[in-house]
């Protein structure tokens, strides 16, 4: 209190500056959002028409579920480099299941991802693994079980065209695809989970200090294991969306899906580290990709090859400035 | 008595899993070609080793890079990127010769490295996503530079490097080697290997000991980046064609996991050049098996994720320590 009024002028303007940092660093991507969406929505008559919007955000929602798990692994100061290929084994496993039924359509992906996950977190939790190299070894696993179970990749599952599941990827509401609700939903979840609860506090207290968390007597490896789960549960998840969307269990997706989602979770200010995020963030850098992804598409005479460059620079571009804005932090 | 047979057991046990730690790489190397002498058919032949060991070298030569960036406490995920940016020049300069074809390649590979090497050592980025910018972007920007084609190449002397002997054994294995023992002398001989050392094992510690902690980080992602490179124009010789999409994919994930298979642990301060050269024999050795055994892709790959499982395994012990 008495420290505040004693401060001379020029602190005050420090720190009017500092805060001006750290709305930058917390919103940039935010702001980039805005005026990205702006300039596409003057430039291309076509990117603010529904039919573009609706698809924006249906191809949109499938990585906002598989990033909002890596959300969550990152703030704990992990990482999980198994979700493309979770993502792809839950769509063949979905499309599989799809000849049984709705309910094993559904639950057969999420049960077999998830397990994955689970085993990632109890390598990274109780053998002090580096998270790296455990899911590095299940993004292998993964991929392998599903040549396994689809001849090698040859064989590709179609979902019944009579089959209900069909419609978890398809029906709209308003004209946006179920998917999209689904993300949103999972997503304001996330956001509460990590926000307003006891699991949440102690996944940003593992990732913030984990020896303090630790002698404080957080379950660490149990938070751990909890968001390696979570992690394959949501990347098997979107692949059963995916495969619902596409009446298939397409095998080559998901290649390089899990630096996507590392991309765009850094992107809107989770850092790597540990400890800091947000899931509002991880949504804005979804969209901040996508929008990206749009307008090349849009621009049409660039090939398609500009796109992963553009998505390269900005990456750079968002991690630079964080780093610069944090250093001016005093303190640091 | 039962405590003291107790107490014999658990230094066993504690020596076995140092011992495992050290030398577990080339146990299971030597069982594994044991194995193969035994039970598969036209193993011991020149052709079969010939094969394997053109094989493995341009992975060996992108590892060796890998284990000295490891040996930092980071880790470098654009290799595979930069191979595609070598192999995408090629064919550009290979107009006015091989050479200089070859020496533009080496250069963008060096400059590549220099990058990822600032933004880790001045910027303050972590290595993970400093190099991850690269590896999106630099692919992309190899298939724009190769208009997205697969271009043949016919230039003889340049293909030499692919196909050529020298003294009967394959041109591409000479410089593997050449580079593995270049490599062991820098680690082991130099000023500059032993700072590599120091810095990966207390970045802190080294800062205020004095050593020029950013220099030397900068030295090893572009030695990195330059050993990529040569890795890059290799594959591009044998292939003879210049292909941008596919030359080098997933090719950090090899890298990685060879010199962490060879005994190099993540968290840095140690380099195993003669194990990451071991580790890369012993994947390309345990891929081979299970090929020449009619395994499928599938099973090779969970086979695979299992051996780097046990190697991290084992060699997390030593952090106890």
């Amino acid at each position: 209190m008495t420290a505040v009024i004693t401060d001379p002028p020029d602190t005050a303007a420090a720190t009017r500056r500092e805060l001006m940092t750290g709305v930058l660093q917390r919103q940039g991507a935010a702001i980039a959002l805005v005026i990205v969406v702006a300039v596409a929505w003057f430039s291309f008559p076509r990117f603010g028409s529904l039919d573009n919007l609706r698809d924006l955000a249906l191809q949109s929602s499938f990585l906002a579920v598989i990033a909002l798990g890596m959300t969550f692994v990152i703030i704990t100061g992990g990482i999980d480099l198994s979700v493309g290929s979770l993502y792809a084994l839950g769509g063949v496993l979905a499309a599989y299941g799809s000849q049984y039924g709705f309910l094993v359509a559904l639950a057969l992906p999420l049960a077999v991802c998830g397990l994955i996950g689970f085993v990632n977190g109890v390598l990274v939790a109780r053998t002090k693994m580096a998270p790296f190299i455990v899911t590095l070894a299940s993004l292998l696993f993964a991929r392998g079980l599903l040549l396994a179970i689809t001849d090698e990749g040859s064989n590709t599952y179609r979902v019944p065209a009579d089959s209900a599941f069909i419609e978890l990827g398809r029906g709209t509401i308003g004209g946006f695809g179920y998917p999209v609700f689904i993300a949103l939903v999972l997503c304001v979840i996330g956001a509460v989970v990590l926000r307003r609860t006891r699991f949440g506090q102690s996944v940003f207290a593992t990732g913030g200090a984990e020896q303090s968390a630790l002698l404080m007597g957080l379950p660490v490896a149990r938070t751990k294991i909890t968001v390696y789960t979570m992690s394959g549960v949501l990347s098997g998840l979107a692949g059963a969306l995916t495969a619902a969307y596409l009446q298939s269990g397409v095998t080559v997706i998901g290649v390089g899906t899990e630096l996507d989602a590392i991309s765009v979770v850094v992107i809107g200010g989770t850092l790597l580290t540990g400890g800091a995020g947000t899931v509002l963030g991880t949504v804005i850098g979804v969209g901040l990709r996508n929008v990206i992804q749009n307008i090349i598409n849009q621009i049409g005479t660039l090939d398609s090859n500009y796109q992963s460059v553009v998505s390269g620079a900005f990456l750079l571009l968002v991690v630079v400035l964080q780093r610069s804005l944090a250093r001016t932090k005093p303190g640091r | 008595m039962t405590a003291v047979t107790a107490t014999a057991g658990g230094i066993d046990r504690a020596r076995v899993a140092r011992w495992l730690q050290e030398y577990g790489v080339y146990v299971a190397v030597a069982a594994l070609l044991l194995f193969n002498v035994f039970f598969t058919a036209n193993f011991l032949t020149l052709g079969n080793f010939r094969t394997q060991l053109v094989q493995a070298a341009p992975v060996c030569i992108v590892a060796l890079g890998m284990a000295l960036v490891i040996g930092t406490e980071g880790v470098d995920l654009s290799v595979g990127a930069v191979m595609a940016l070598a192999a995408s020049l090629i064919p550009l300069y290979l107009g006015a010769g091989p050479v200089p074809a070859i020496a533009i390649a080496l250069v963008v590979g060096l400059a590549a490295g220099t990058f990822n090497g600032f933004l880790v050592a001045h910027v303050g980025i972590q290595p993970i996503v400093a190099t991850l910018a690269l590896l999106v972007g630099g692919r992309g920007l190899a298939l724009v530079i190769a208009n997205g084609q697969l271009v043949q190449l016919h230039d003889k002397t340049f293909l030499e490097l692919g196909t050529g002997d020298l003294a009967g054994i394959p041109i591409s294995v000479w410089i593997a080697g050449l580079l593995s023992v270049v490599m062991a002398l820098l680690v082991g001989r130099t000023t500059f290997g032993r700072r590599l050392v120091a810095i990966g094992g207390n970045r802190t510690a080294s800062a205020l000991a004095g050593l020029p902690v950013k220099a030397v980080l900068v030295g090893v992602y572009a030695i990195c980046g330059l050993l990529a490179a040569v890795a890059g124009v290799l594959a591009t010789a044998r292939l003879s064609a210049s292909d941008p999409a596919d030359i080098g994919m997933l090719m950090e994930l090899s890298a990685i996991t060879a010199v962490v298979v060879g005994g190099t642990a993540l968290t840095g301060g140690r380099v195993r050049i003669l194990g990451t050269v071991f580790g890369v024999i012993l994947m390309q050795l345990v891929r081979a098996t299970l090929i020449k055994h009619n395994l499928p892709d599938s099973t090779a790959q969970m086979v695979q994720a299992a051996i780097i499982v046990v190697a991290v395994y084992v060699a997390r012990e030593r952090s106890t320590r």
